[in-house]
């Protein structure tokens, strides 16, 4: 009998797989194709204390092997998910992980301080928003301003708090480091990467902000790194982000050292992916006499 | 529960004006619906993750089983679809998002513009109004000919004049005669047509498009501006009533 379950501040997953934020909605779209039960959590939508309409003009842009977002946090404020979206992810037989975004630090504290009083089982910190101006991704590149943010959210958080790292911090390694100081009980990694395109024709960028975030699998041997070296340094949960499109690039970050992993795009290439990788790891553990993931977790 | 991505066999692929592809599919059997008049799928011809994101392609015509789409070829990914050729297999996702309202009564005006006429073949089919269609093209006029059986008077136009009136199909539109305008085209001419129609109190219908990456309501992509807020385009649309769509500038 294998055993899929992990245990990440103290919450049991019952298998890895989470949804990523901003991938996944509140999981409505998806409930449609899957019994969402089925996955080990889910990750909301990036919520931000009040409603967000989100970035104008061009939104996606494909790319090589993965696609440039430009969505800028478009959500319906923390009051609204609580009272609309909340209710029926609560109905849902899986984790809630509710992604908090801001653009000051009251703004996180506020958000979270909301959260606080619901039912969701952790907050993931989004440190690393590219999208909005002053949209967090200060945050997620100096590892001193981040060491800040954490420490006061950590302060009012009544639930266990994940900090979701960008991959354009300075030195991913220092901001790891410097998250967990402030009281982070585990990470998750990575956000987007930087990017952009440029329309040839008109001789502009195409996106209204310029820079981008590049996800898919064309990130994933970098972010499969920045997992494998973070894990080396600190000792909290990590959750491994980028690029998994099936059920080998997700055991890939396990043995990187990523002790769940989230979904992202791929999400939106296949519906029920996520349910594709859980079954391909259970095959993949079961063909090579894996009992649980702990025996492969950060092997190399 | 709805089906994920499902292997749909070609029938048919065929060039029938320059750029400008007919598709027919078969699906495996199913009891659901294979779509409305104004629905989409997401088409995927290519098995690895290059291109990565699937294409959104409109219904044109749904007959015996065989799902008809029409698609112009614009970049990679349709262009890989365009190779394809009877017996090869497609990916599919739907019938997705929110299609025409097939209750209109009365006289209606049906306004294309270029790949525009591609929903336009299923619609004329499946709505009981008194119909008239406008089609307007930049050179070329293709596919008009599927749509005489179900329509009372067609116009036409063309950029260049080749054939019908030369100029835009909004020149020949007169809304006054009309209960209701349904159409789906490039967004200089939908928003000429809701101007046109606000001015006489017309209502209309309108199809929009836009980049899109999952195709059910997820990503936000392919979200466009309106009266109430932002709307999804895979999800509440593709078709909006003109008066509540934003057109930016």
């Amino acid at each position: 009998m294998i055993d899929m379950k992990v245990n990440i501040c103290n919450i049991e997953f019952k298998n890895p797989v989470i949804a990523a934020s901003g991938t996944f909605g509140f999981g409505q779209e998806y409930n449609e194709y899957f019994c969402l039960s089925r996955l080990g959590g889910i990750c909301t939508k990036g919520l931000t204390l009040y409603e967000k309409e989100g970035n104008k003009g061009i939104r996606i842009h494909e790319t090589t092997g993965g696609l440039l977002n430009s969505i800028g946090l478009q959500n319906p404020g923390i009051d609204k998910f609580i009272r609309e979206e909340l209710p029926f992810l609560e109905k849902q037989d899986t984790i809630i992980i509710a992604n908090v975004g801001g653009s000051s630090i009251e703004e996180y504290i506020g958000a979270v301080e909301k959260l606080n009083e619901t039912s969701i089982d952790i907050i993931e910190l989004n440190i690393s928003c590219p999208n909005v101006k002053e949209g967090g991704m200060a945050f997620g590149i100096k590892s001193e301003i981040a060491y800040e943010v954490v420490l006061e959210v950590r302060q009012v958080r009544k639930k266990p708090l994940i900090v979701k790292l960008s991959p354009n911090a300075e030195n991913i390694v220092h901001m790891a480091e410097s998250c967990v100081k402030a009281g982070a009980d585990g990470l998750s990694l990575v956000n987007t990467f930087s990017g952009m395109a440029i329309d040839i024709y008109g001789r502009k960028p195409v996106f209204d902000n310029i820079i981008a975030g590049l996800s898919g699998p064309c990130i994933k041997p970098i972010a499969l790194r920045m997992v494998y070296e973070v894990a080396r340094a600190v000792d909290v949960p990590i959750i491994g982000i980028g690029g998994i499109v099936d059920y080998k690039d997700a055991i890939e970050y396990i043995m990187a050292g990523a002790w769940a992993v989230q979904i992202g795009s791929g999400n939106f290439i296949n519906p029920t992916l996520s349910l594709d990788v859980i079954q391909g790891m259970e095959r993949f553990m079961l063909d090579q006499g894996i009992k649980s993931l702990e025996e492969i977790r950060g092997v190399i | 529960m709805q089906e994920g991505y499902r292997k749909g066999k070609i029938e048919s692929n065929i060039q029938i004006a320059s750029n400008i592809y007919e598709l027919k599919i078969s699906l495996p059997y199913t009891c659901d619906s294979l779509g409305e008049p104004g629905q989409f799928y997401m088409l995927r011809g290519w098995g690895a993750m290059d291109p990565f994101l699937p294409r959104p392609i409109s219904i044109c015509d749904i007959s015996h089983g065989i799902i008809t789409f029409l698609y112009e070829v614009r970049g990679r990914g349709t262009h890989i679809i365009s190779k394809l050729g009877p017996g090869d297999e497609l990916e599919v996702l739907g019938p997705l998002g929110k299609g025409f309202n097939l209750d209109l009564e009365g006289s209606i005006a049906l306004v294309s513009g270029g790949i525009g006429i591609a929903p336009m073949i299923y619609l004329a089919k499946r709505l009981d109004a008194i119909k008239d269609f406008y089609c307007g093209f930049r050179k070329e006029a293709y596919y008009i000919d599927k749509l005489k059986d179900h329509v009372n008077s067609i116009f036409i136009s063309t950029e260049e004049g080749s054939i019908g009136h030369k100029g835009f199909i909004t020149d020949l539109l007169k809304p006054e005669k009309y209960k209701g305008v349904i159409a789906c085209g490039p967004i200089p001419m939908m928003k000429k047509v809701v101007e046109m129609c606000k001015h006489e109190g017309v209502p209309t219908y309108i199809s929009m498009e836009n980049r899109m990456a999952c195709g059910i309501g997820a990503c936000l992509g392919c979200t466009i501006q309106t009266s109430s807020g932002m709307k999804r385009v895979c999800k509440e649309g593709p078709v909006f009533s003109g008066e509540e769509v934003v057109f930016s500038d």
